[in-house]
């Protein structure tokens, strides 16, 4: 068998086994990839992961089909082992189509991403003190604090009221501003997609608009000592009257500790030192 | 063996003198009773004892081997002494001997030996993921365990390829003789093995609760336990760099004539990419852990932001080295992948200019990415785009080796050996790392994934299933050349492929549940996970017990079977395949003139030097 | 000969992974607080007490912070306690460390407790405690359970050295009930940074268990 049609015949295995997995990955694996549409910065990471697996799969199932193809049609027969093969050192053709392929679809991804990333607010991702994309208009900010080993939440605009329990309206822009009291956490907030660290000193600030009411998983993403894998919380995404209301009976349940907090600020340094002892 | 080996300079006097300047450094460090530093009476500890413990412990071992000799001989104006240049006896493996190829089987016992441990380590870690609510260890020691097994990993197979092959086969694949330091060669060794015991001595200490990478101000907060991970990394950290200064020292200066770049074998210009890595990384790593030290003892404010520094700094200081460190950990791995083809498919490498930009292109790539670990930890959103371009860009120059490695195979004859093997499970591991990684370096991607078991398993299966894989193969192709005795090949084949299914089936439901919201390093998750986490387990058992049957094929078929091995069992047309089994003491006869063409695969050119050396008389 | 070597190398490494997995699985051994005979709802009573310096009799670190349990009369140094499902647990805890301060002062409101998350100090009923007095806090974070601890004045009188402590010395005692739903396994902390000379407080005994750490099994 000449060597073009083994290579025609790869190429037509990748092309059919690309047109069968193809359509699989955009529209069955793809919209249920997580982590769930729930926000929009959800939706955005899954339209994100299905482009991903869109452009990956023609290079994957490329490149299995032709390991599978040559590991059978390639293989030595009994008798001529050690006979040696065509001495083939390079094929330019070959080369560049892989590497103007690969370039190409590498460019496109990072230039997509960034747009992604821009359009999405981050993407519900720790942008920093200082995000470049943000969304106009209302926003709720609320805080998170990550200290060893539990986290706390503050509402600036309800008095700076600190609860334990996070709870977020549906349908409202919500500014995170993520900060730690001692070591680095990390904020995850699973089913709404926002991940952002907790570094000491620092605000890193994540959008996320929830769509969808209902309880979400707060895991700590960042080893902080002992108890991190111990560092969960369940949050709720309810609607604006019941979040209302829920605020109004917090800050009433802890207006005795009310005096005692600080001002609400980004950032907090408590003394890094213990006193007495 | 005999008693006169007993007498001077060896294994045990420097375990002794490693000891006793242990109990040295700590009286020492506990003469700093000062008033002033009163966090010492409070939190029980001594960092600054056991750091100079640490140092003057190495100090006494390596003193102990006797390092020091040719220094002070030579200063004092004495001949040196000729024991690290001893060429027959199995003493030799148990000492500072500067041989290449005993350093190189040094490598390979030694790193194995700690490899063992580290995989041990791993079990443990799975075996307390079996559920989420019953605990076999307690909070502390979890941590200490999932620590310690990624430090001893990173640690000890970042020399992994380089410390046992290049080390045996470097000089050999130029035409050299030895290499250009060969005392600094057996120094990197044992220094590997100092900082591998002093890593194991953080569990009388508490072990250490930060994982492998450290972060501040964690690290600040943890107890002497952390100091032995302190010294350990400072320690792989000399060993790492002396190494690649070595190995690039000698491509440069002591390739036989002919043997110009461009007709080096592939896995050479590996382990030049590599050791460039390896020189240019590592003192940022010793840099930063001094400061960490400095922390913890002088409570300087490195890293401490109420005093005015920044745990990003740390971050960032930790990745500069950390993300050239896994390209380390990757490059040697490609350099025997396509070292291995060739004779399997009894064709030249294909693509080879190719393939050395891939591997020269990965290597400078690999220092421009380092913050896509940090996409997501409020560093500056201008640089993240940057960042995004750069950690997707490096995946061409992998690409590059990729297309090598199937051109190679394109109408080959392809033997199915337990080396081929490896090698093609080589390219579907690391082509599923590599697509993993593609969703890490895409930020509204790495939102989800990033700190969660996807990440765990991307690097496990680019670290394990490519370099370890790679290990393997690197191990079942060359050992017959380095003792002479071939390794049963029907037991590889049953390693080969519980390991290959296994692997398989322990990390790939792993970028699954990572996917599914389960952070790294966490000793509980939630209930709905737990059938995963049981399956991944008993898989990750099953790999765990296909290592044991490579040892015990390892074990029995040099030690009781020791079938030989013959000069050149795989047909190869490469020069250490020319030379008898085990390669003896001075390589050469003669120093060999090399032809153009490393892989004189389907030529008539035979083999790939000239004149054909000929077989030394074999020694023991 | 070879297979003695061998087989005495595979004994040994098996004795060292023996050896490492027995250490490993040290630790503090849990104690099963004995349910109180009372009619109606099933109750128990933890006595605790928190010490400025737990003393090298009970522990290798002596200048280490510690909770003692009182197990039948007698303080133990454990963290590791099993209590009873669907029961009201009865608190005592009596501290005898200074006052460090909570880094956090939202932890001074105790929550997760009964009788509307009050709590008695000294015997004194009380909403919130003053976060800077505060010398160390109980919470169970999974069951919402947080109580601080009021310190003792830097200036009182007999003081306690090294742990255990006797009622006689210098102590604030805190009291409060909270109840435990259905069974599960339960960690606990303290939230005060309280380990001396460590960074932000929060090293050594706050993250070793058997210390400022520990399990609440709830069977």
């Amino acid at each position: 068998m000449s060597l073009t049609s083994h290579g025609g015949r790869i190429g037509a295995l990748t092309v059919i086994g690309t047109a069968i997995v193809l359509p699989l990955v955009i529209f069955v694996l793809g919209p249920n990839m997580p982590p769930g549409d729930w926000t929009n910065a959800g939706k955005s990471q899954v339209f994100d992961n299905t482009v991903l697996l869109a452009v990956m799969t023609p290079f994957t199932v490329f490149i299995l089909v032709y390991i599978g193809y040559a590991v059978t049609m390639f293989r030595a027969k009994p008798d001529e082992e050690l006979r040696d093969g065509p001495p083939i050192r390079g094929h330019f053709v070959s080369q560049v189509v892989w590497l103007v392929t690969t370039t190409a679809a590498v460019l496109f991804l990072a230039i997509f991403g960034s747009a992604e990333l821009f359009a999405s607010n981050g993407s519900g991702g720790g942008s920093g003190p200082n995000p470049i994309a943000t969304p106009g208009g209302n926003v709720l900010p609320v805080q998170v604090i990550g200290q060893q080993w539990e986290f706390t939440y503050r509402y600036p605009t309800y008095g700076g009221v600190e609860t334990a329990e996070l709870m977020l309206p549906v349908n409202t822009e919500i500014e995170f501003h993520v900060t730690s009291l001692d070591a680095i956490h990390s904020f995850w907030a699973y089913q709404l997609g926002v991940k952002a660290d907790a570094n000491p000193g620092v605000d890193n600030i994540a959008f996320v608009k929830p769509t969808k009411v209902g309880a979400f998983q707060v895991r700590c993403a960042e080893l902080c000592g002992i108890w991190h894998g111990y560092m969960f919380d369940t949050g709720h995404v309810v609607q604006s009257s019941q979040f209302a209301s829920w605020i109004k009976q917090q800050r009433q349940a802890f207006s005795a500790v009310q005096r005692y907090l600080p001002k609400y600020a980004t950032t907090y340094s408590p003394d890094p030192v213990a006193r007495a002892g | 063996m005999k008693l006169r080996r007993l007498i001077g300079f060896n294994l045990l006097t420097a375990v002794i003198l490693g000891v006793v300047g242990f109990y040295v450094g700590w009286w020492l460090g506990h003469l700093f009773d000062a008033a002033s530093i009163d966090y010492f009476e409070d939190t029980g500890q001594n960092d600054i004892a056991l750091f100079i413990a640490y140092f003057t412990g190495v100090v006494g071992f390596l003193v102990g081997l006797g390092f020091a000799n040719y220094p002070v001989q030579r200063m004092l104006g004495k001949p040196s002494s000729l024991r690290e240049k001893e060429t027959r006896g199995a003493g030799r493996y148990f000492g500072l001997c500067t041989d290449h190829k005993v350093v190189g089987i040094q490598y390979l016992i030694g790193i194995g030996a700690f490899i063992f441990i580290g995989g041990l380590n791993a079990m443990l870690i799975r075996f307390e993921l079996l559920t989420p609510t019953q605990h076999g260890w307690n909070a502390n020691n979890y941590l200490t365990l999932v620590g310690l097994h990624g430090t001893m990993m990173m640690g000890m197979m970042t020399s992994g390829i380089i410390g046992p092959f290049a080390n045996y086969l470097l000089p050999v694949m130029i035409g050299a003789r030895r290499m250009a330091f060969p005392r600094i060669e057996a120094l990197t060794f044992w220094l590997l093995m100092a900082a591998g015991v002093v890593l194991m001595t953080t569990i009388a200490f508490g072990g250490f609760p930060t994982g492998w990478t450290g972060y501040a101000p964690l690290n600040d907060q943890a107890n002497m336990g952390m100091d032995a991970y302190i010294a350990f990394f400072a320690l792989v950290g000399l060993s790492m760099s002396l190494l690649g200064l070595n190995m690039i020292a000698t491509v440069i200066t002591m390739r036989a004539p002919g043997l110009s770049w461009g007709r080096l074998p592939i896995f050479v210009w590996g382990v030049v990419s590599t050791s460039v890595l390896m020189l240019l990384a590592a003192p940022v790593l010793i840099s930063v852990l001094l400061m960490v030290m400095l922390d913890r003892t002088a409570q300087t404010g490195f890293f401490n932001q109420a005093a005015g520094g920044s745990p990003y700094l740390y971050e960032n200081l930790f990745w500069v080295f950390g993300h050239p460190e896994v390209y380390v950990l990757a490059l040697p791995g490609m350099g025997i992948l396509l070292e291995i083809l060739p004779v399997f498919s009894r064709k030249p490498l294909w693509g080879y200019k190719l393939a050395v930009t891939g591997m020269l292109g990965i290597a400078l790539l690999s220092f421009l990415v380092w913050q896509h670990h940090l996409f997501v930890s409020g560093i500056n959103a201008d640089l993240r785009p940057f960042y995004m371009l750069s950690t997707e860009l490096i995946s061409l120059p992998t690409g590059f080796i990729f297309v090598a490695a199937l051109g190679t195979l394109w109408a080959g004859r392809i033997r199915l050996t337990v080396p081929m093997l490896f090698s093609l499970a080589w390219l579907f591991n690391f082509l599923v790392g590599g697509l993993s990684g593609v969703f890490l370096s895409d930020v509204p991607s790495d939102v989800t994934t990033h700190g969660s078991f996807f990440s765990m398993a991307h690097f496990h299966y680019t670290i394990m299933g490519g370099l370890l894989f790679a290990f393997f193969a690197g191990i079942y192709f060359w050992v017959p050349k380095m003792t002479g005795f071939q390794l049963n090949e029907r037991w590889g084949k049953v390693h080969f492929w519980i390991m290959f299914v296994s692997f398989n089936s322990t990390f790939g439901p792993l970028l699954v549940i990572g996917f599914l919201g389960m952070p790294r390093r966490a000793v509980t998750y939630a209930g709905y996970l737990q059938g995963a986490n049981t399956w991944v387990s008993v898989s990750a058992f099953v790999l765990g017990a296909s290592m044991l049957i490579f040892l015990a094929n390892f074990v029995y078929s040099l030690v009781f079977a020791r079938v030989p091995a013959g000069s050149n069992p795989w047909a190869s047309k490469s020069i250490e395949w020319q030379l008898p089994s085990p390669i003896p003491v001075h390589n050469f006869d003669r120093i060999p003139t090399f032809g153009d063409d490393p892989y004189p695969y389907g030529t008539d050119a035979g083999v790939a030097h000239r004149p054909a050396v000929a077989p030394a008389r074999p020694t023991a | 000969m070879k297979l003695v070597a061998v087989a005495g190398g595979v004994l040994v490494v098996a004795a060292l992974i023996a050896a490492y997995v027995t250490f490993l699985t040290g630790g503090p051994t849990p104690y099963r607080v004995p349910q109180a005979r009372a009619a109606g709802a099933r109750s128990a009573n933890l006595t605790l007490q928190t010490v400025a310096a737990v003393g090298s009799k009970l522990s290798p670190n002596k200048n280490w912070v510690s909770y003692l349990v009182r197990e039948q009369g007698v303080w133990h140094r454990s963290t590791v306690w099993t209590l009873p499902a669907n029961a009201v647990v009865h608190v005592t805890i009596f501290n005898y460390d200074g006052q460090s301060g909570l880094r956090n002062p939202f932890l001074a409101q105790p929550r997760g407790l009964l009788d509307g998350d009050t709590f008695a100090v000294d015997g004194k009923p009380m909403k919130v405690l003053d976060p800077d007095t505060a010398s160390h806090t109980f919470a169970i974070p999974a069951l919402g359970v947080i109580v601080p601890v009021l310190g003792i004045a830097d200036d009182a009188k007999n003081q306690c050295e090294y742990a255990p402590c006797e009622e006689s010395m210098a102590h604030e005692t805190v009291t409060f009930s909270f109840r435990t739903g259905k069974p599960g396994h339960y960690r606990w902390q303290c939230f005060v940074p309280c380990a001396a000379g460590f960074i932000y407080g929060f090293g050594g005994p706050m993250q070793t268990i058997g210390y400022m750490d520990g399990f609440v099994n709830v069977v």
